[in-house]
């Protein structure tokens, strides 16, 4: 940078207002700087399809493939986008694929009392956000690891549908006369009106995170609770939030997901852990708290949702999947160490 | 008597049978700059936390402006403006100045959604109030790409923004170069000059000789000397008056300033 070859002027030399624009000041600049993450991820998304295109065009110059992944991504997008939130406040959430299951069993239980489907949205809402304030408080109030006390949370969670359910799926008929079918699982455009849904839902999450006060106390208290907690930020109730947050989006994840299928399954959610897990990392959040990107951790889902497809249809046998999967999780991170600038 | 800012009036405070301080009075006056002096031990720490409202006195009594106040907390302190930057741990370092100023009091409009373009012009106005400027670094900037010098600047500002009256300065020159300790000390006069006050903490004598119009020796839980600036002929005296405290038995400067220690 030139600035390190100049003196840097004493705090003390009062600089004209009017004068020339620092640095800093571009936009262009600034935008870069304030979306380095992001941008890493959705380069390391364009060589790997540029890699897929080349080695299969006939099948990823079509759009069929963009559609089959355009109709699973949106499931994906609701639980990265609040496992941001969660990760930047310092903490990590494992349960939300047993509040997933949980929610839209809740939704698939009012539906099939001949409820409408709207309702039991609600009740899926309502289920993922108090499941979260549980499993926040707990972590929270009880001072527990996250990284255990989740993964305990998502096994009883789990457990308690097993056995209620005694592992039996519901089959919800009844949805694809429903007037929230065209709505939640049609098709506008050749595209599938859950992904409009998710994307509105990223954009907004995207603004939550950084023009509300919400996702900016979310990075202060990953950043330095202490500090937060001087200036009056209720530190605790910030992570709760965060928790809350990941239930809710893990209850519309749920709900689209059953939306998509017709039936709820007990299992519902418990592909998602891993998957998802990795698509907030390989967004380019990093894990020790502060900073984090929702943009990129969308392009991070999108990726993790390509590489499977990709590999399949790029020729390659069903066994390589898991290979490529580990190569580019390895291979994004690395890159991500290389842009990120961790300060103390 | 004169009606003081604040004022500690033999302020006690044991931790189990340790007494960490035995009985401290001290005052800062309206637009002064309040150098309190002493050694690792001395109960410095234990003093801003007490200011702060973080720990509570075991006797004693603290007045803000002539009024004794009962029940002195964090919130007492905030009330009184009181605005204590701790060593180290004051900032966020991974979020820009803005974010770090308005921490915890953001400007923000329904629904939590932040005023972002409120918050930088009231920014820049607090980092030129102090002058606080440079075309190295915007408001944007994220404070870990900071000097050390710069980084006391953010935090003054942020106390500046919270109406502090006395804004509490833990060590903000130790680890420092000259340069970053010339611009601390800019910040501070342009503080001073505001009519606001500072409670100036620091090991390093000859900082404190440099910045402050009156100082208070802290040592082993006591107050040692009280003296003004000018009663003091160099951060020398001050160091061979500290000195002959630290080994009594030795023949020091303890006379140097007959007149100013009566006060």
């Amino acid at each position: 940078m030139t600035e390190a070859a100049q003196p840097k002027s004493a705090g003390g030399e009062a600089t004209d207002a009017t004068g020339p624009r620092h640095p800093f000041e571009h936009p262009v600049r600034r935008f870069i700087d304030a979306n380095r993450a992001a941008l890493g991820t959705f380069a390391v998304f364009v060589v790997m399809m540029a890699i897929f295109i080349v080695a299969s065009p006939s099948v990823f110059l079509e759009w069929n493939i963009y559609r089959s992944v355009l109709t699973t991504l949106p499931v994906a997008l609701f639980l990265v986008v609040p496992l941001v939130f969660v990760v930047t406040a310092g903490e990590i959430d494992l349960s939300f694929p047993a509040t997933m299951g949980f929610s839209a069993w809740m939704f698939a239980l009012v539906v099939q009392a001949g409820f409408s489907p709207y309702l039991g949205i609600a009740a899926a809402m309502l289920t993922g956000a108090l499941v979260g304030f549980c499993v926040g408080a707990l972590v929270v109030y009880f001072r527990l690891s996250s990284l255990i006390a989740t993964l305990g949370m998502n096994f009883m969670l789990r457990g308690v549908i097993q056995i209620a359910t005694e592992g039996k799926s519901i089959a919800l008929v009844s949805l694809t006369q429903s007037s929230a079918k065209p709505i939640f699982s049609g098709i506008v455009f050749g595209v599938p009106t859950q992904m409009l849904w998710a994307l509105g839902f990223v954009v907004f999450s995207s603004l939550l995170f950084n023009r509300n006060q919400f996702g900016a106390h979310v990075k202060i208290v990953g950043d330095n609770s202490d500090s937060a907690q001087q200036m009056g930020i209720d530190v605790n109730l910030v992570r709760v939030k965060a928790f809350v947050f990941v239930g809710l989006g893990a209850a519309l994840a749920g709900f689209f997901s059953t939306m998509i299928n017709y039936t709820w399954w007990p299992t519902s959610g418990d592909g998602y852990l891993l998957p998802v897990l990795a698509s907030v990392f390989v967004g380019g959040t990093p894990t020790w708290g502060g900073v984090g990107t929702v943009g990129g951790g969308a392009i991070g889902a999108l990726t993790v949702s390509f590489i499977q497809t990709g590999i399949v249809g790029a020729g390659l046998s069903g066994f390589y999947v898991q290979f490529f999967n580990g190569l580019i999780i390895i291979l994004s991170l690395i890159g991500h160490r290389w842009n990120q600038i961790r300060y103390r | 008597m004169a009606e003081h800012l604040i004022e500690l009036r033999d302020i006690k405070k044991s931790f189990g049978r340790v007494y960490a301080l035995g009985g401290v009075s001290l005052y800062v006056d309206k637009g002064e700059v309040l150098g309190l002096i002493g050694d690792n031990g001395a109960g410095k720490s234990t003093l801003i936390k007490i200011l702060a409202g973080v720990i509570k006195p075991t006797a004693g009594e603290i007045l803000v402006r002539g009024k004794p106040v009962s029940g002195w907390n964090a919130a007492r302190s905030r009330e009184a403006g009181i605005e204590t930057v701790f060593q180290d741990r004051a900032l966020a370092v991974q979020q820009s100045i803005v974010r770090n100023i308005f921490m915890g009091s953001e400007l923000k409009g329904p629904l939590g959604w932040l005023n972002i373009a409120k918050e930088e012009r009231e920014a820049e106005r607090l980092m030129r109030e102090i002058g606080f400027t440079s075309k190295a670094f915007s408001t944007h900037s994220i404070v870990g790409q900071l000097s050390g010098g710069e980084r006391q600047g953010v935090a003054i500002a942020r106390a500046i923004y919270r109406q502090a009256d006395l804004i509490i300065l833990d060590e903000p020159t130790t680890a420092l170069s000259i340069t970053e300790t010339n611009k601390v000390f800019h910040f501070v006069r342009q503080v001073r000059a505001s009519g606001r006050s500072i409670l100036f903490i620091g090991h390093n004598i000859h900082h404190v000789y440099d910045i402050a119009d009156r100082f208070v020796v802290l040592d082993r839980g006591e107050v040692e000397l009280e003296v003004k600036r000018a009663d003091v002929p160099s951060a020398e005296a001050l160091i061979g008056y500290m000195e002959a405290v630290a080994n009594p038995n030795k023949t020091g400067s303890r006379t140097v300033f007959a007149a100013g220690a009566a006060t």
